[in-house]
């Protein structure tokens, strides 16, 4: 690092200013619209913002909670059929194209398709022992679909740890089980962190899908708040809860990633 | 030297797709015997060590190891590979684990032992090869030499009767090499069993029972290194060894 206290403190400076006139900038241009004081008046008003900060983040707990569920299921759910997908030989032929048509077919299905057939399908066979919960069933179509896309995370992980691993952990006498658990997975999974989180905050966002089938989550609730404030503000109010929860799982994220960076490797080496 | 046989291998061929690697191989190494392959890149020495170990399936011939067919159908591979080590060129060690992790990991998942005793044992044999203090690093922060040494050991913990070493020097820098032939001297002042493909000459003349010159998948000639590398009666081993020499390698 040549220089570094002066070239720093300059390049700060340079950041800062560039900054400060994007956002002038941009404030000028939005305030200066012909539609701004209305879609202020709409969007930002004060008292109903407050009003909304005293139910949404309730019904928000909601969606933490059929985020929360979903995640775990999915987690499993996605790793059993990444493992079923990376099954060798002509006698796991079947379980393998099973597991390509499950990543295919709910890949392509829109996700709020899954929601409606399954929220209002299933309860419908009235078949006695299952549950009518249309929450039950909205957390079962997010499982059913975001272990399609996890699974292909996993899928790249576990294909980018080297076959040379694998016949390490082999001709030491371990078992083909033994060797994901132990040499495999632990690897892939270090590995596809990022995406991992990418998939995760998707489904942050899509518990909002599940208001469809009834519930009220955040939501539906700032539906209701704004149909009775006839004001979009409640909507802000949404969209800060749902950014406030992302923020703490993505830096969660970074961090794992380089602890285990700083363990695995040199510190000060390649970047 | 016993006369008991650790291995031996009768007409063994493998062939991935049009090309056959392996063209009927013989060969049989008695134990506490050290058996060197020695030959071009491609002729087939490290395909050999590999099918003894099972890690490559065999198209057709016997592999015999301490009396029992492991090329046999129905054999347990796992119960197989307890009993061989096998250490590669690029060390393949699990960077995601310490170096007592990667000794301790399959003593503890094979044979069973529990962590205080797998530890110990791992810790004994670091020690004996001087990796004492390497013990909680991660593979990635030692160096080549460090890392193969690493790797004997992982493969010595499972208390193998036979060791098939895959040109373990072969992707070291040179000033790192004597320190690995150094640790595969003292196995062999030891007693191990083993079997070495190597490019190193001098070790093979100088830590070699017997030698075998292995040329497109067949072997060409065997005896006790003076003979091979003194006076080889195949012509092809002879214009191998010349080459040898011309590179300043023996």
């Amino acid at each position: 690092m040549r220089a570094s206290g002066v070239s720093g403190v300059r390049s700060i400076l340079i950041a800062l200013a560039s900054t400060v006139v994007f956002a002038v900038a941009i404030v000028v241009v939005v305030s200066s619209a012909p539609g701004w004081p209305e879609v202020r008046r709409q969007f930002l008003n004060r008292e109903v913002f407050r009003e909304s900060l005293d139910v949404i983040p309730e019904a928000f707990l909601l969606n933490i909670k059929i985020f929360l569920i979903a995640e775990v299921f999915i987690l499993l759910l996605a790793l059993l059929i990444a493992i079923c997908r990376s099954l060798p030989g002509p006698v796991f032929f079947p379980v393998r194209a099973l597991s390509i048509a499950y990543a295919d077919f709910f890949r392509g299905v829109p996700t709020i398709l899954v929601i409606y057939v399954l929220g209002f399908g299933a309860p419908g066979l009235e078949i006695s022992g299952i549950p009518r919960d249309p929450l039950f069933w909205g957390t079962v179509a997010l499982v059913l679909v975001y272990s399609a896309y996890v699974s292909e995370v996993y899928r790249a992980g576990i294909e980018s740890v080297h076959p040379s691993q694998e016949a390490a952990a082999r001709s030491l006498g371990l078992s083909r089980a033994q060797t994901l658990r132990f040499v495999i997975l632990p690897q892939a999974v270090r590995r596809v962190m990022p995406p991992l989180l990418n998939d995760f905050i998707g489904l942050q966002k899509d518990t909002a899908l599940v208001a469809l089938l009834g519930p009220v989550e955040a939501f539906r609730q700032s539906q209701i708040e704004v149909a009775s404030n006839f004001n979009y503000t409640p909507y802000l109010v949404t969209a800060i809860l749902f950014v406030l929860l992302t923020i703490p799982l993505a830096r969660l994220t970074d961090w794992l990633v380089l602890r285990d960076r700083r363990r695995q490797f040199a510190l000060g080496g390649a970047r | 030297m016993s006369e008991r046989t650790a291995l031996s291998i009768e007409g063994l061929h493998k062939r991935f797709g049009d090309l056959e690697v392996l063209r009927g191989i013989d060969l049989a190494v008695r134990e506490h015997e050290v058996v060197c392959l020695i030959g071009a890149s491609g002729s087939g020495k490290s395909t050999l060590l590999r099918c003894i170990n099972l890690v490559e399936p065999v198209d057709s011939g016997r592999i015999v190891v301490a009396g029992v067919e492991i090329t046999a159908p129905g054999v347990d591979v796992n119960t197989v590979r307890r009993k061989i080590g096998i250490v590669f060129q690029a060390f393949n060690l699990f960077p995601h684990m310490t170096v007592l992790a990667n000794v301790t990991l399959a003593p503890r998942k094979v044979l069973g032992l529990d962590r205080p005793s797998a530890e110990a044992e791992a810790a004994a044999l670091l020690e004996r090869f001087g990796l004492a203090d390497k013990r909680d690093e991660y593979p990635d922060r030692l160096s080549g030499g460090q890392q193969q040494r690493v790797a004997i050991v992982r493969a010595l913990a499972m208390r193998p009767e036979l060791m098939l070493l895959d040109e373990v020097t072969s992707a070291l820098d040179p000033e790192l090499v004597a320190e690995v032939l150094n640790v595969i001297r003292e196995l062999a002042e030891g007693g191990m069993t083993m079997v070495i493909a190597t490019h190193e000459m001098s070790f093979a003349a100088d830590i070699a029972n017997r030698v075998y010159f292995l040329d497109a998948g067949v072997i060409l000639e065997e005896g006790p290194p003076e003979q091979i590398f003194r006076s080889p009666a195949n012509p092809r081993t002879q214009e191998f060894l010349q080459r040898i020499i011309a590179a300043g390698r023996l």
